[in-house]
């Protein structure tokens, strides 16, 4: 069976005033119904790469690949139109913030209504029962007070949760959540990811989870790249981490304190070790 | 200073914003030397103690004590001296418009002391930054470089006692390793005190003695950096907080 989602030699350049730069520089992936973890460190490309996904990178921005195909359509060919139907509908994406995120004078019902509307005609009704089930598919309480709360009204948790929520109603194949919980607790992650993990085993979907938490990737997803300046320098199962090979990986995993940290000093990457490589 | 005296000392303290009281009946003794840790999730109260103690939430009522004597609510010189505060986000706690010469030369003016040239270069040094960087503005410096100097920055009066809001919660794996290494290094060479918010009990056990875990405005559990290294902390929440932690290693 075909990949849901190919990419070949991906691209990412912006213009400055010394020449384009490459942010991405030409990685090769498939993503099928699985969870697939890219890691890596600010700048390394990993947000580029899920943005470039659903281009939603603006001009002067540039993407090009050999081969971008999701179902079989190729997205780099897709237009504006063509790709809304696309977005949200059949792949959508989880930001990092819910502060930034949500629309502050919409409710969360108001919000969620929206985007199952934009891709399905549906009675308010029914709209309003897939309102409420979802959001207790995403663990709120009490679904009917929260969708009609404002974003300001709900804590930073309870706001990703109504994001997921969001981004899951239109029940699309695949899901790009980036950074989804960098901007909470830890005591709230955990929870987060636990809903995100259920619904996507659940509902047969791609999960591609961006973030530059190698733990927290490796007990999530089932395959990870890690990414460096804009190439992928490894890929392997999760559960083989620790037996990661390239030497900015093992930098990584060393450089974090751990539980029962008895080092005295904490190994720092050299980073012209692999610099254009 | 005698070692039987805290060099922080808060005795039932309690902090308010405006009609929200957020820390109650806090008692906390910290030993000259020690570094100590405040974590709990966020709104806790654990950033609002220090806020307090170095004088950015006045309203509050109770006993700060650094280096034995009493904090007055209002501005004090004697307690900036002695105690500076280093802030979670490197790209908002430098000034934008300043170079780093003038950055780290500010408190210095301000407390009229001289000798600043050879001071600043002095501690571009100490804390790993190139003098190249001197003259730079905070835009052409990397997020951990920006830290470095917000930690220089504190440094600058040297201070016995270094309050830490999530130094490296904005930066990289890797650049919080250098960071948490320069802190290290620092605390060994000038003998500082730390009193330290983190929410990442990792953190703790590389860089801290002892710890208390907060909630709602209260501390729950103070312990030892060894029974967080065993998994021995007692209080309910504690134990959610590092199970939280340990799943995701």
């Amino acid at each position: 069976m075909a990949p849901m989602l190919e990419v070949k030699n991906l691209r990412v350049s912006f213009p400055t005033h010394r020449g384009r730069v490459e942010v991405v520089k030409g990685i090769s992936f498939d993503v099928g119904r699985e969870r697939l973890g890219i890691v890596g460190e600010s700048g390394s490309g990993k947000s580029m790469t899920g943005r470039a996904i659903l281009k939603l990178i603006r001009k002067p921005g540039l993407v090009t690949a050999d081969r971008m195909s999701f179902d079989g359509i190729d997205i780099l060919s897709q237009n504006e139109k063509q790709m809304r139907s696309i977005r949200g509908a059949r792949i959508s994406m989880v930001m990092q913030d819910p502060k930034f995120s949500l629309n502050p004078v919409m409710t969360v019902g108001q919000q969620i209504a929206e985007a199952l509307v934009t891709h399905e005609k549906l009675g308010r009704r029914e709209v309003n029962e897939r309102i409420l089930a979802m959001l207790d598919a995403v663990r709120i309480n009490d679904p009917k007070r929260v969708a009609g709360l404002y974003p300001h009204e709900v804590s930073g948790g309870m706001g990703q949760r109504v994001m997921i929520a969001m981004m899951l109603i239109p029940e699309p194949e695949l899901l790009i959540a980036d950074e989804p919980t960098s901007a909470l607790d830890v005591s709230v992650q955990a929870q987060v990811l636990d809903i995100i993990d259920d619904l996507v085993t659940r509902k047969g979907m791609g999960l591609i989870l961006i973030s530059h938490d190698l733990n927290l990737v490796s007990r999530y997803c089932d395959r990870i790249l890690v990414m460096n300046s804009g190439t992928v320098v490894e890929e392997c199962a999760a559960g083989q981490l620790d037996k990661a090979s390239h030497p900015y990986t093992r930098g990584l995993l060393a450089a974090m304190p751990t539980m029962n940290e008895n080092r005295d000093e904490l190994p720092v990457l050299d980073r012209t070790q692999w610099a254009g490589t | 200073m005698g070692g039987h005296m805290s060099t922080i000392s808060l005795k039932n303290l309690d902090i308010s914003y405006g009609d929200t009281k957020v820390v109650h009946g806090v008692n906390l003794e910290i030993a000259d030397g020690e570094s100590f840790a405040l974590v709990g999730e966020s709104g806790s109260g654990k950033s609002t103690i220090l806020r307090a103690i170095a004088g950015l939430a006045p309203d509050w009522t109770g006993e700060i004590s650094v280096l034995g004597k009493a904090r007055s609510h209002g501005v004090d010189r004697d307690v900036s001296r002695q105690c500076q505060m280093v802030f979670q986000d490197p790209y908002g706690s430098l000034h934008p418009r300043k170079t780093i010469d003038a950055t780290l030369s500010e408190p210095l003016a301000i407390h009229g002391i001289g000798n600043r040239g050879e001071r600043v270069e002095a501690m571009l040094k100490a804390v790993g930054l190139d003098q190249r960087f001197r003259f730079r503005f905070p835009h052409q410096l990397s997020g951990g470089q920006r830290q470095r100097v917000a930690i220089a920055r504190a440094l600058m009066l040297e201070p016995k006692v270094l309050l830490l809001d999530e130094p490296t919660s904005a930066l990289d794996v890797s650049v919080q390793a250098e960071i948490l290494n320069l802190l290290k290094r620092l605390r060994r060479e000038q003998g500082l005190t730390y009193l330290m918010v983190t929410h990442n009990l990792p953190v703790v056990s590389f860089l801290c003695d002892r710890l208390a875990v907060m909630r709602h405005g209260r501390i729950v559990e103070v312990a030892s950096v060894e029974q967080l290294k065993h998994g021995q902390l007692t209080a309910d929440y504690s134990r959610e907080l590092m199970a939280a932690t340990v799943a995701s290693v």
